[in-house]
């Protein structure tokens, strides 16, 4: 059975390996494209959110590609994601392509269907094998993670900034090549010292900007517009507040994130779903943490983060701290995404001026 | 003491739960006016632009009560069934309001979520009259009366009413009969009761159907039960109350095999109907009638010609269908 999966960020590089290494015939999502997007866009619902219709549309190409089943995430509301196994496949089924639909839902929530559907993938090479590759895969993830902080703070600092890129793209290569523990470190560490031994100006003070709101806006260059790229070459500090190994820490193996949620509770005392109360929770820690502005990206119309944003000024007021929301959408240009990011920066820039002045 | 409710969203579920309890505390209720232009250009001004019309609608409302009333009764509605959720917007709706109106009177937000336990409503209304008075007895009869006037409000919602008419019911006592319609076309029209029954927000969409002589049957005339037998048809329900209640009230209609049409009300930007839509459709679609399907969507511009326009051709086409032309 060929196996294929939605394409997020860099997680397709662990989800790949994970999957081959299960011993499946896997079917390698493509990179996010125009595309990908008008083939989503031109079957989903007019007002699913722009996630929906870029996996959608990457479900269109891998099936084309000759896929037979597709592995996704599940979630049990009130977020919409929650349902987007279930609607992908009736869709796809509608279209007329009999896929297969693997939804995984949360272990926590269900333990019993979690289990058949892990005792499915793994039957082939058995449970130690299981044991093994799980271990490489979350190296692999750490490692991607570490990379992507570093490329973050390098960024506004490094003078060659495409070099840069380069040796991130190069290091991201090396990381998907490693099979083992042991590779994985080697190529995280070469990675991570071509990346510092660039030469920088390591007493610039960039602009502190927080990255917050929907996880797959936030995690996928393609449906953001590499927003931290352009942030961090118009020399912004970037911290994303969401990356793959603290989210499925947090969300898939523990309750966690409690002390997000409660910082949000002055403003927002319940769970909205999604990334709805963190959002908020988030701005009161950039806040803490003296961040000189935070960016909120979101689909739109995505219900959680529609309810955050109306609660943001609120919140943004309260703890003196500028809050800029994105909202993307298949209509949305990059042109006037990088418009509105340099007037923010701008406005920051002055504030800051003025702050050192006083 | 005044307390304010305003006339949208849960208004059409649950009213005539919430009247005769306050009643009962001897306290006076104000319902906000119906909806009407002003009220909404107001909600528009103060939400959000992301949100969906009955979101900024009910913020129109709760500007509109803000001066009349001494304390504003919005209580966080997280499930209403024990089971499902409400609408995320639902959820966040008393923050959402305190974060965007200003000058508001005390509001009362308590959590109303019934999967702690069917006895939950009943601790609710407890907490909420232990603000109004002391007294234990007449909390309870106040709650013994709501009740009563619930379970009323739902059988005469069962036998056809509309909210409106069934409000007017309860109050005068006189029941209207059903008129008896000759007309052999019969649609569901499927949607919130909140877009549905409130006659600005649908451009007066029930009453046009029924002057063109069709007899309308919407999710509010499908029995509890009957929806709880099509909630284990799906393989995964949705996640929302009233989504929910939407998909298997079309399943119901479609297996009873007494409408002729399926008309879907949705707001524009409205999350779950992102869902609930394309599956009444796909329901529609895989009936082996054929059953036909129209999507009408309503916003802050919908204008009442356009809408009457397609209804009318929905109509036309179904008569076409049925050999009445």
């Amino acid at each position: 059975m060929k196996i294929s999966f939605p394409y997020m960020g860099t997680s397709h590089i662990v989800a790949g390996y994970l999957l081959e290494n299960l011993g499946h015939e896997v079917i390698h999502p493509p990179v996010p494209s125009k595309k990908t997007l008008s083939l989503g866009v031109q079957h989903a619902p007019e007002f699913a959110c722009l996630p929906f219709k870029i996996v959608l549309g990457t479900y269109l190409e891998v099936v084309e590609m000759g896929a037979e089943v597709l592995i996704t995430s599940g979630g049990c509301g009130p977020c919409r994601a929650g349902y987007y196994g279930e609607m992908h496949k009736r869709i796809l089924h509608d279209l007329g392509y009999p896929v297969e639909m693997i939804v995984i839902e949360p272990p926590l929530v269900e333990p019993f269907d979690f289990f058949k559907k892990l005792h499915r993938l793994v039957k082939p090479k058995g449970y130690i094998n299981l044991v093994r590759v799980l271990r490489v895969a979350w190296a692999k993830m750490q490692a991607l993670d570490d990379l992507e902080k570093t490329l973050h703070k390098l960024r506004p600092l490094v003078f060659a900034k495409k070099q840069l890129n380069r040796i991130y793209d190069e290091g991201l290569e090396a990381i998907r090549r490693a099979d083992s523990v042991k590779e994985v470190a080697v190529a995280r560490k070469d990675a991570l010292e071509a990346m510092h031994s660039l030469p920088a100006d390591h007493h610039y003070k960039p602009l502190r900007i927080g990255l917050i709101g929907e996880i797959y806006v936030v995690l996928e260059p393609f449906a953001n517009f590499d927003i931290e790229r352009i942030l961090g070459e118009m020399g912004a500090y970037v911290h994303r507040s969401i990356f793959l190994t603290n989210w499925i820490r947090d969300n898939v193996l523990a309750h966690g994130e409690k002390d997000i949620r409660a910082a949000a509770v002055p403003f927002l005392n319940e769970m909205v779903g999604g990334h709805g109360q963190n959002s908020v929770g988030e701005v009161v820690r950039y806040a803490a943490k003296n961040f000189d502005g935070v960016i909120q990206l979101a689909p739109f119309t995505c219900i959680p983060e529609i309810v955050a944003k109306s609660i943001m000024p609120a919140a943004s007021k309260a703890r003196g701290i500028p809050v800029m929301t994105l909202y993307l959408d298949e209509q949305t240009g990059q042109g006037g995404i990088e418009t509105r990011l340099e007037a923010f920066l701008d406005l920051l820039r002055q504030k800051r001026r003025k702050q050192e002045a006083s | 003491m005044r307390v304010g409710i305003p006339r949208t969203l849960s208004f059409f579920t649950l009213y005539p739960l919430w009247k005769p309890f306050f009643e009962g505390l001897g306290v006076d209720v104000v319902v906000s006016p119906e909806s009407n232009k002003a009220l909404l250009d107001e909600g528009v001004r103060e939400t959000v632009n992301d949100a969906c019309v009955p979101i900024k609608l009910f913020h129109g409302h709760v500007a509109a009560l803000k001066n009349k009333v001494d304390i504003l009764f919005m209580p966080r509605l997280v499930s209403l069934d024990g089971k499902h959720t409400l609408c995320p917007k639902f959820l966040g709706l008393p923050d959402m309001v305190r974060c965007s109106i200003s000058g508001l009177p005390e509001i009362i937000d308590f959590r109303l979520d019934l999967k702690k336990g069917k006895l939950e409503l009943y601790r609710f209304l407890y907490r909420v009259g232990q603000r109004f008075t002391a007294s234990r007895a007449k909390i309870i009869r106040a709650i013994w009366l709501a009740r009563h006037n619930f379970s009323r409000y739902r059988k005469l919602l069962l036998q056809g009413l509309t909210p409106q008419e069934a409000f007017n019911c309860l109050d005068t006592g006189y029941e209207p009969q059903p008129e008896k319609n000759m007309s052999s076309i019969r649609l569901a029209v499927l949607g919130y009761p909140y877009s549905l029954y409130d006659n600005y927000i649908s451009v007066g969409l029930l009453e046009k159907l029924k002057s063109y002589g069709v007899n309308v049957v919407t999710p509010e005339m499908v029995p509890e039960r009957e929806l709880k037998r099509m909630s284990k048809n799906l393989p995964k329900n949705l996640f929302w109350y009233y989504s929910n209640r939407v998909v298997w009230s079309c399943m119901y209609f479609l297996q009873k095999q007494n409408v002729d049409g399926v008309i879907h009300v949705t707001a524009f930007g409205c999350g779950p109907d992102a869902m609930t839509n394309k599956l009444v459709e796909l329901e529609t679609k895989y009936n082996p009638r054929k059953i036909p399907f129209l999507t009408v969507t309503i916003d802050e511009h919908t204008g009442e010609v356009g809408v009457a326009t397609r209804v009318e051709a929905f109509v036309d086409l179904i008569r076409r269908k049925k050999g009445m032309v």
